[in-house]
């Protein structure tokens, strides 16, 4: 039965997810140098038609398609066939499945998008798009079907993930781990200073994904309801704690708090309540928060000193938050705040918190392998990297004959 | 004919500029350069990795004068550019074989 108040909630949040995109490519954008910046937005931008045409003919079906053995969709809804008005029987029933369809369309969108800051500034445009369609058939799909498609393995055993911090933070950290080891570091790493060129560029994408992350955590209760509520709150205070913990650590460490620490603490604690932020209360999702900051600080600190060129901290503030979030849920989930959820450690559930943490396993592992492998064979195949003649011209240049600022 | 060549500390040039006017010296040229001499570079830090920036922005002024002027000219901007910490800069003075006026075509002192 169709709720007009469901079904226009959920087409603003996908509306705002959307907007996520090209934030994410600003806040990527700021970071690089300004000979790469189009070469970066570029990147994230593009994934709008890429995904979104790859979603309409066999993601969906793959994601949310009728179940085969747990493990993937079959491909009976291949091209939107029978996805119309009618609600679904098995997800978000109050909502034209077509409203819940392109709602998830926008995740997957964004999922490739973030691996793209751990290659920043060396990889070349074709393969890129060859990489995020495959990876997108091979790793996204089926880990979404796994956790959020009905008779998914990972949600049988009950594994829970409200918004993505399994399907959408921890894929994309998984592959940025492996994109970086396959890669390698940009060249003059470590001896010459690659400094971000524009830095209000980065906080103007950081307040559009904040911003889109309503829709993101909040749209995944998929009704106007309560929970959407209490996911609206989570997001909002896991922010804001991740801010300000990173900016306070940062600054006892480092003796200066600064505007880029701010914005990635911000986005920490964004990515690590996301899988938790139906399923807790509000005190829980700002302690969510604080963890978020101070672990990845940690986590990008330990990248500087192991010499890992994870260039833009995918792994660092997703993979890490995807993580920690998930983890996190299996410690503060509450079913007093959501029936439909679990109870987690703190409620006396300790089997919850090794399910969680069985999760984050599975799809850690199954993500970071199927992505070194797509990306060796891209790589043999057609290559990755650009020329290091190119590499030093810029992205920009060698990769779109256009430059940034004239 | 000298040129006269100050490289100074970017919030001294209004005291520069406005000290050779009182001079009668009422042109020169004027670049935004980068550099380091003595003084250290200063430290930048992005999340968490530390970048050491060797080059300082510095303002390079160039001017043209008569031989009889410049130690008179040179002591002038020493002193106004002059805050007694490193890096305050150095003045290079270079022999200047001929000058043009493009407009005219004047040559030599009636030039500068």
């Amino acid at each position: 039965m169709i709720q007009a108040g469901d079904t226009a909630f959920v087409l603003a949040s996908a509306g705002l997810v959307l907007l996520m995109t090209p934030g994410l490519a600003l806040f990527y954008a700021g970071m690089v140098r300004s000979k790469n910046v189009l070469g970066t937005i570029m990147q994230s931008l593009i994934m709008i038609s890429v995904i979104s045409i790859e979603w309409v003919i066999i993601g969906y079906s793959m994601s949310f398609g009728p179940d085969v053995n747990g493990l993937v969709g079959d491909l009976s809804w291949f091209a939107l066939n029978s996805v119309g008005q009618a609600p679904s029987a098995n997800y978000a029933t109050t909502i034209p499945q077509n409203v819940f369809m392109i709602y998830q369309c926008m995740f997957a969108i964004i999922t490739p998008a973030l691996i793209t800051g751990a290659f920043a500034e060396r990889m070349r445009f074709a393969p890129f798009i060859l990489f995020s369609l495959l990876w997108t058939i091979l790793v996204y799909n089926p880990v979404c079907h796994w956790i959020w498609g009905t008779g998914g393995w990972l949600a049988n055993k009950g594994v829970l993930d409200f918004a993505g911090g399994l399907v959408v933070h921890l894929t994309s950290g998984a592959a940025a781990l492996a994109a970086v080891l396959v890669l390698g570091p940009r060249k003059g790493f470590g001896k010459q200073n690659f400094m971000p060129h524009n830095l209000p560029m980065t906080v103007l994408g950081t307040g559009l994904l904040w911003f889109g992350w309503f829709g993101f955590n909040g749209g995944s209760a998929l009704a106007a309801n309560g929970i959407a509520a209490t996911a609206f709150v989570s997001t909002h205070l896991a922010g804001m704690a991740g801010m300000a913990m990173w900016t306070l650590v940062e600054w006892l460490h480092r003796k200066q708090p600064t505007t880029l620490g701010a914005a990635s603490g911000a986005i920490a604690g964004l990515a690590t309540v996301t899988p938790a932020a139906g399923f807790v209360s509000p005190m829980s999702a700002i302690v969510i928060g604080l963890l978020a900051g101070i672990i990845c600080y940690t986590a990008v600190t330990f990248k500087n000193i192991v010499g890992l060129d994870d260039s833009l901290d995918v792994v660092g503030i997703h993979g890490v938050g995807g993580v920690v979030g998930t983890i996190c849920l299996g410690i503060f989930a509450s079913r007093a705040v959501n029936p439909g959820g679990s109870d987690g450690l703190l409620a006396g559930n300790t089997a919850f918190l090794g399910t969680q943490i069985f999760g984050v396993l599975v799809v850690g592992v199954y993500a970071f392998v199927l992505s070194w492998i797509l990306l060796k064979i891209i790589d043999m195949v057609v290559g990755l990297r650009v020329s290091q003649e190119n590499e030093v011209t810029g992205l920009d240049l060698s990769e779109h004959s256009e430059t940034a600022y004239n | 004919m000298k040129k006269i060549e100050a490289i100074i500390k970017p919030f001294k040039l209004d005291d520069v500029k406005e000290a050779l006017n009182d001079k009668g010296i009422k042109g020169m040229t004027l670049s935004e350069v980068k550099g380091y001499g003595r003084q250290k570079g200063h430290k930048e830090i992005y999340r968490g990795a530390e970048y050491i920036v060797d080059f300082i922005p510095k303002i390079k002024l160039e001017l043209i004068v008569e031989a009889s002027q410049v130690d008179e000219v040179v002591e002038c901007i020493r002193q106004a550019a002059l805050t007694g910490k490193i890096g305050d800069g150095k003045i290079f003075v270079l022999p200047v074989e001929e000058v043009v006026r493009v407009r005219t075509g004047e040559t030599g002192k009636e030039a500068i």
